[in-house]
């Protein structure tokens, strides 16, 4: 997975991130801004599922299924090439 | 204590997607239905539960019947069964003093149970039974003829009754919309109508007593009903004049739109749909032009179903899991689809969160439970991450649903009613597999497996 781009976004703690190579805007939602985060820091899927499954109550087995999800909504908006 | 899970999502902000209503950022929640807390209604009835408002539909009966008599006094109501016909529902407009509309030998036995004599029963539908005409001949119901086999009928069981049938005849025309309904009764620009009723009063066993239309279901056109009214006058005239009968009755039928959205429609219903006062503008407009209405005072009988009761209806769902779809949508799966709420199938029916959530929003399919690609609540509406167990509210469902709903799958749900007191009465029992087989039979030869 190329998370490369993910590099160069603005991203506010509110959830609103800012792509300037693009000029395009994003919002994003609590979860959805950590794992951006931590995806741009360049941890791993089991590393991710850690920090979350910490923090907030999910189960592994629906995290893997969000996360995939999301993996592919980022990769349509050509955030990552999954 | 870990933080609330929801799941991630990411949109790209756009411009120029408001519309002249405005965008809605939020999407709002109801947690109770006229005070009751919708969890109270769950644990007490169970889900999916269909909730009916005994006040509003009283409400909604009362504001009609004011409006139309601000434009015409002699206005008398009959309840369209078809629309709802629990017994609960009826009384509640029977004891607000409407006649009952039927269309079926089934809906005429079910006014007759409920009290409601024949004369009060006016008779509608394209498909009388022998049988059903001979009962509605004997109990003077008015009979509404849509076709010329069913007055040749009339006219002999009359005649082997020895009796007088009470009849009106039913009259479709050009009002000005599409598709014009043409299938019920007869035509008026070509002059089927008055042929058939100078046939009717050539036969001598019928007392015409009335004029009836249904010009279509869902009219978002007021105006058509004051051509409606124009012309059904204007046949009244000319009966008085060629035939000295002066008719009692001008029956403008059902078809008021409630507040619901057609999917094929752009405007939401809350701003498309005329009022009562655009309704009873035309009819009204339409009457006071009219010398025979001058003259005469005929009675104005509506049979308002859906604009009365529609509103009144709530489900209660749950949800009973979530995929993530290909497309990216989320799908939700309820517990209730279109086998419970079949104008899901022709209504963008509103779908609600019955708790708030905090975060963005994002597209949600709502499926019901069937096995079935068609099983379809809503497509794609924005909505907060929904949770296994969370509840939805779907409205408005209270027309054509209790009525046309499938006994497919899935047993039926419980129907309670809240009343004017704010109590609930359960008003129909949840179905068992008692109900779906009692009337089935197996060949010997098949029993033994």
């Amino acid at each position: 997975m190329e998370t490369s781009l993910l590099q160069n976004l603005a991203m506010n703690d509110n959830g609103f991130i800012f792509d300037p190579i693009s000029g395009y805007s994003y919002t994003s939602n609590e979860t959805g801004l950590i794992i951006l985060k931590l995806l741009a820091s360049g941890l791993d899927k089991a590393e991710i599922r850690a920090q979350i499954m910490d923090e907030y109550e999910v189960s592994a087995d629906n995290f893997d299924s969000d996360f995939e999800h999301y993996l592919l909504m980022l990769d349509a908006l050509n955030l990552v090439e999954y | 204590m870990k933080k609330t899970y929801i799941a991630p999502n990411i949109e790209r902000n756009s411009a120029g997607n408001m519309n002249k209503y405005g965008a809605k950022s939020v999407v709002r929640y109801q947690d109770r239905i006229e005070s009751i807390p919708i969890t109270d209604l769950v644990k007490e009835y169970g889900s999916p539960l269909i909730v009916l408002s005994e006040a509003q539909m009283r409400k909604r009966y009362r504001r009609l019947l004011d409006t139309m008599k601000m434009h015409y006094p002699q206005v008398e109501m009959a309840w369209s069964y078809k629309t709802n016909y629990l017994a609960a529902v009826c009384n509640v407009f029977h004891q607000e003093g409407a006649r009952a509309e039927v269309v079926s030998r089934m809906e005429y036995e079910m006014a007759r149970t409920r009290g409601i004599k024949g004369r009060d029963i006016i008779f509608n539908g394209p498909g009388k039974s022998p049988d059903a005409l001979r009962i509605a001949i004997e109990e003077e119901a008015l009979i509404h003829i849509d076709h010329l086999d069913e007055l040749y009928l009339i006219e002999k069981l009359a005649r082997e009754l020895d009796t007088k049938a009470q009849v009106a005849i039913r009259v479709n025309m050009d009002t000005g919309i599409s598709p014009q309904w043409t299938r019920f009764g007869f035509n008026y620009e070509n002059g089927e109508a008055y042929r058939s009723i100078q046939r009717l009063l050539s036969g001598k066993m019928m007392n015409l007593r009335g004029l009836h239309t249904h010009i279509g279901t869902f009219i978002l056109d007021a105006n058509a009903y004051y051509w409606a009214a124009k012309a059904l006058l204007e046949l009244a005239s000319r009966i008085e004049k060629d035939n000295g009968i002066v008719l009692e009755y001008i029956d403008m039928g059902g078809g008021f739109a409630s507040q619901n959205t057609l999917h094929n429609q752009y405007t939401p219903g809350e701003f498309a749909s005329p009022s009562f006062d655009q309704y009873a503008l035309a009819i009204g407009n339409a009457f006071n032009e009219s010398h025979f209405v001058t003259e005469h005072l005929p009675k104005l009988v509506l049979e308002t179903g859906r604009a009365l009761v529609d509103e009144a209806g709530y489900m209660i769902s749950t949800v009973l899991g979530k995929k993530n779809m290909p497309s990216g949508e989320r799908a939700v799966i309820l517990d209730a689809g279109v086998n419970t709420a079949i104008t899901a199938w022709w209504y963008k029916l509103k779908v609600s969160p019955t708790r708030s959530f905090p975060g963005a929003y994002q597209n949600t399919i709502f499926y019901g439970p069937l096995c079935m690609n068609i099983d379809v609540i809503r497509p794609a509406l924005p909505f907060p991450d929904l949770q296994f167990g969370d509840k939805v509210l779907i409205t408005p469902v209270g027309a054509y649903n209790n009525t046309q709903w499938m006994q497919f799958i899935e047993y039926r749900p419980q129907i309670v009613m809240i009343t004017e007191t704010g109590q609930t009465e359960l008003i129909r029992e949840a179905e068992s597999l008692q109900d779906i087989t009692a009337r089935e039979r197996i060949p010997e030869h098949l029993r033994k497996l």
